[in-house]
């Protein structure tokens, strides 16, 4: 086929020219297949807890020990560098917004379980450079400790201190090392996972074990669950609400 | 030339001293050594076969990673159709057990150290 200068010209334009319009015509709406959508929808989950702050004993630890004891949590036993994936702290700290003279008076001196909220709008997820920090589809706020660069964004990002940084190398304060979990090592940052793998295997997780008086309450959030029932029949705080992150663990009062 | 003699002298002890390494192996017969890990298995064969674990067992390593940490699988299916669960000191340290005689020897010899285990426990046997 003989080719002159015009043809070639004008095949060229026309290349250029369906180049240029193949973004406008990606964002063209596409049928999407509905049925792959829909079935994910069916299938999510949402994990959420339920603390029962009057049924949470006063003194009692269970939850935690357990919770530290099967993930390695070392016992650094110096506040600036310690490791926590559950903890106690006062109703005031722990709810510093609630201004209700009545709600602080009844609960002043109690203390409340406190836990990563597992929020559906983490913060600490938005702020991580290497995503070593993440929100599966089932609502935990899941750590990649292997991706972790320990740059502690995340912890300044949650509002919850609900992360802790190793200082150093934890191993030498771990009273005894559970071989079935690894531990972590220096530099990266750690929190609770929901105790991603029991729920694997299906358990439920280990504070929710542990806790002899039925304080905690976990499950998904369908309406035949009771940790939905709960939470729908009484009236809850969630920390620090106000914020939007939408934190997945309500406080029954 | 001038003092062709002791230039081609000097050269020749620099060559000498320059290739030590390569000759002293030699001589001693070090560049033979070859790593022999141990391997202490209940099973006759690894989850892939020896050949493809000793090339590739890193790369299966990193998959088997992500696919934990990340897209919440648990269990590897093998070429031959066997289920493995992915979980490096329950399932692979589990034959392994041995790791100073066996993952040690090879990662020692290549010179490579690599940082699983500044988390992952060897369990109480193997330390």
């Amino acid at each position: 086929m003989e080719i002159d200068r015009r043809k070639f010209l004008q095949i060229t334009g026309l290349t250029f020219l369906a180049l240029a319009a193949k973004p406008a015509f990606d964002l063209l709406p596409r049928p999407v297949a509905a049925n792959a959508s829909s079935a994910s929808q069916a299938e999510a989950k949402r994990w959420a807890m339920a603390i029962d702050i009057e049924a949470c004993k006063e003194g009692c630890t269970d939850c935690i020990t357990a919770c530290h004891r099967i993930h390695n949590v070392p016992d650094i036993g110096n506040r600036k560098e310690e490791i926590k994936w559950v903890w106690k702290d006062s109703f005031a700290n722990s709810f510093p917004e609630q201004e209700n003279r009545l709600v602080e008076s009844t609960f002043q001196g109690r203390s409340v379980l406190l836990l990563c909220n597992h929020c559906d709008n983490p913060p600490c997820v938005r702020v991580c450079p290497t995503q070593a920090t993440w929100k599966r589809d089932d609502g935990i706020v899941m750590m990649d400790y292997h991706r972790c660069i320990g740059c502690r964004y995340c912890m300044a990002a949650c509002p919850y201190g609900s992360r802790s940084f190793n200082w150093k190398d934890p191993r030498p304060y771990i009273n005894e090392v559970d071989d079935s979990y690894p531990t972590r090592t220096r530099g990266v940052v750690e929190k609770c996972d929901f105790c991603e793998e029991r729920l694997a295997r299906g358990d439920i997780p280990a504070c929710v074990e542990a806790c002899k008086y039925g304080a905690l309450i976990f499950g998904e959030m369908k309406p035949e669950m009771e940790v939905y029932k709960v939470i729908s029949s009484n009236f809850t705080l969630r920390r620090k609400a106000e914020l939007g992150t939408q934190p997945q663990i309500y406080y029954i009062l | 030339m001038y003092d062709s003699g002791k230039v081609i002298l000097g050269v020749a002890v620099f060559l000498c001293l320059a290739s030590f390494p390569a000759w002293y192996n030699v001589i001693t017969s070090k560049a033979d050594y070859r790593p022999d890990p141990v391997i202490v298995v209940s099973d006759n064969q690894c989850i892939e076969s020896t050949q493809y674990m000793r090339e590739y067992h890193m790369q299966l390593l990193k998959e088997w990673r992500d696919d934990a940490v990340r897209n919440g699988k648990t269990i590897y299916t093998a070429s031959d159709n066997k289920t493995y669960e992915i979980n490096l000191t329950g399932t692979c340290l589990k034959c392994h057990s041995n790791k100073t005689e066996f993952c040690d020897t090879c990662h020692d010899f290549s010179g490579v150290s690599p940082n699983c285990w500044d988390c992952h426990n060897i369990p109480k046997s193997g330390k």
